[in-house]
């Protein structure tokens, strides 16, 4: 037993420094990579104070706070999908599928309707705002696919996500068809999950949401561990279920809130890195939940990355590159699941 | 959990045998033929009203002198000969269109959630949309058609592809949620399209829904294909109620299940395609009128083809007349306002958990 436990332990930390090496791999990567190209050489220089101002522009300004969101944004979904697929034991949930997205989408969207440009600081108020209509949409979800007898029948939780979505994305439609061309613009690049508007205004946004909930989920994990096992086994053990239930979901739910209110509407991550994980090192959550995390960093850095990489001039935005590669996985994984 | 095969079918049959008996008995001829006579004369007033109402009121007398006695000199003539009868039929088409597909799937695939909307087709055919906008701009409705239906096709063979691949077969969940995936799959590539070809809005326009466009040439072009396709249906309709009981029970009549699937589908696609090319993506429709039409008149899909014509039509025009009306003059797309009703009705099958069907 000993020895199966410290061959896990020696694999976890393989599995984790090799998916670091990658992240790192594709940092330097998407350093190079954009409008205005810059060697590897002239990154160097430029990351030991010898840059151009013009390199220095680029560099701190523009590629870096973009990739760091990019990664803490991957972060954030993975672990909120991990933490969903826990607790509703479905291996199929995810944020976006859940229509948690979509309730932060329409939050954003009374944003930019309704508050005029400079009233509010957007960096700031934009993940509140997010994150009370994805909470909005997360009760209501919760609420209607509850039944007194059946508890939250995991069927039922996906449906009425599905369903919540599509009336969402409906009252959508009605508010962007008025919006002038221009602000148009930004609400369709923040569906389309579009990191490039960055700034460090919106990684410092991001990141006490980040500081505060990675570590408290990581510290629920043998919660979680019991979760997964089901309920009859965790309340046997002692869990109070129902808080306990609530108080991850509801941590899931702002951690995904606080992700696409700064890179916009990006979905499949929460579904693919928890997965991925799994298969890699097992569900024990000490172990998946970081690799999940890193995985998930990894993945939208590498959609943001190609979809400046891809198309020449135009950027195709974060969120479209990731549903293109994360669709098919997701659709391999429905082929082969038994639901 | 490890079930036997014989142990997992076993429940299925008795639950068909028992089904079988049921469904004998809600056949409701009767019914039937009342649903269709009163929906049929509901559905003329509807589109009386909807030609009435407008930017310029014109009461219905002038409707009908307008339809039975046209003349030129007439401006009231005029706008109904050309914006409000096309616009009108156009909607109670389209509307007949959505229902008959999603009654097909619904009887095919054995599902209560199938629909048009919801299992990819409209945004397959969206897509394809998006690609002739970009690469072909000024393309005429008639190739716009045409890649609508590619589109379709191409949603429709992902989804069923898919949620056919794994033993457990097409289960209402799995259909919705490779339904949304493909859906979520080609709009991001709709997406994409658009970003790059600057056509955001415009698609977006598209994405809404819209009525208000159709000419009578749209209407000329579409007319034999939605005719031939409900003869076909109807044609087909005492198959797809064999079917609804399941494979085992077609076969057992002598019925071929594969050949009945294959030009049930090749129905759905041509209805779902042309609706899509004409108004956009709009759900719910082929979710919602099949059921109404099963609650009215039972079972068989004699009764329920031709009854789903009639409602999805009236449905339809009527929709499109409370688009106009909620906030006059701008109009309200026509695909939000049916969510707002279809997103409660799916909630509340959902929760059945597709039992009821």
């Amino acid at each position: 037993m000993e020895h199966v436990l410290q061959s896990k332990a020696h694999k976890f930390r393989l599995i984790l420094a090799s998916s670091f090496a990658l992240l790192i791999f594709t940092f330097v990567f998407s350093i190079n990579t954009g409008a205005s190209s810059m060697s590897p050489a002239e990154v160097v220089q430029t990351f030991l104070g010898n840059g151009t101002n013009q390199q220095n522009l680029i560099l701190y300004e523009f590629r870096l706070p973009r990739i760091v969101l990019s990664v803490l944004v991957g972060m954030g979904l993975a672990v909120s999908g991990c933490v969903l697929q826990s607790v509703s034991r479905n291996a199929l949930a995810e944020p976006g599928i859940l229509g948690i997205n979509a309730g932060a989408g329409l939050a954003i969207l009374f944003f930019v309707t309704l508050i005029p440009t400079g009233v509010l600081s957007a960096a700031y108020f934009v993940p509140l705002f997010a994150l009370s209509g994805a909470l909005l949409a997360a009760v209501v979800i919760y609420v209607l696919a509850f039944k007194r007898q059946e508890g939250i029948m995991p069927t039922r939780l996906i449906l009425t996500g599905v369903a919540i979505q599509a009336g969402i994305n409906a009252a959508m439609i009605v508010l962007t068809l008025r919006l002038t061309p221009e602000r148009y613009e930004t609400v369709a690049l923040w569906l389309a999950g579009y990191i490039g508007t960055t700034s460090w205004d919106y990684v410092l946004a991001l990141l006490p949401w980040m500081i505060i909930i990675l570590p408290f989920v990581y510290y629920k994990v043998n919660v979680l561990n019991l979760l997964n096992l089901g309920d009859q086994l965790a309340v046997g053990l002692g869990v109070d279920l129902e808080k306990e239930r609530r108080l991850l979901l509801f941590a899931a739910v702002c951690l995904a809130a606080a992700s696409v209110s700064v890179s916009g509407s990006i979905s499949f991550v929460g579904l693919i890195a928890p997965h991925l994980a799994r298969q890699l090192i097992g569900g024990k959550h000490q172990y998946y939940l970081p690799v999940a995390a890193l995985l998930g960093g990894l993945l939208v850095l590498l959609g943001d990355t190609l979809g400046r990489a891809l198309l020449g001039p135009t950027e195709i935005p974060a969120g479209i590159v990731v549903a293109v590669i994360g669709a098919p996985y997701f659709l391999y994984l429905l082929a082969r699941s038994k639901v | 959990m490890i079930i036997s095969k014989k142990e997992y079918l076993m429940p299925a049959t008795e639950h068909e045998a028992h089904e079988n008996v049921e469904i004998e008995a809600k056949s409701k001829p009767v019914a039937g033929v009342t649903v269709l006579i009163l929906g049929t004369m509901a559905l003329l007033l509807c589109i009386g009203l909807s030609i009435s109402f407008g930017a310029a009121d014109i009461d219905l007398l002038t409707v009908w002198s307008a339809v039975f006695s046209f003349s030129g000199e007439v401006t009231a003539h005029q706008i109904i000969q050309e914006i409000r009868l096309p616009r009108v039929l156009g909607a109670a088409i389209i509307g007949a269109c959505f229902a008959v597909a999603g009654a097909i799937m619904q009887g095919m695939t054995r599902n209560p959630l199938a629909d048009s909307g919801l299992l990819g087709l409209n945004a397959g055919a969206a897509f394809m949309v998006a690609v002739s906008l970009a690469f072909f701009p000024g393309l005429s409705y008639k190739y716009l058609m045409l890649f609508a239906f590619v589109g379709a096709a191409i949603g429709t063979v992902l989804v069923f592809g898919i949620g056919s691949m794994s033993r457990a077969g097409l289960t209402p969940m799995r259909l919705v949620l490779a339904g949304a995936a493909v859906s979520a799959l080609l709009s991001s590539l709709s997406q994409s399209i658009a970003l790059h070809f600057d056509l955001a809005q415009d698609l977006a326009f598209w994405f809404a829904g819209d009525v208000s466009g159709t000419t009578w040439d749209n209407l000329k072009l579409m007319l034999p294909w939605v005719v031939i396709s409900f003869i076909g249906a109807l044609f087909l309709s005492r198959s797809i109620t064999l079917l609804s009981l399941g494979d085992e029970v077609a076969i057992g009549l002598g019925k071929r299940p594969g050949l009945i699937k294959l030009a049930g589908s090749l129905l759905v696609l041509i209805l779902a395609g042309i609706a899509v090319s004409v108004v956009g993506a709009v759900s719910f429709v082929g979710l919602m009128i099949p059921h109404i039409t099963r609650f009215l008149v039972g079972h068989d899909y004699r009764w329920i083809i031709p009854n789903s014509i009639v409602i999805g039509s009236l449905f339809m025009v009527l929709a499109d007349l409370c688009a106009r009306m909620v906030n006059p003059p701008n109009e309200t797309p026509i695909g939000a306002l049916i969510a707002l009703i279809g997103v409660p009705f799916f909630l509340y099958l959902a929760r059945k958990g597709g039992r009821g069907f």
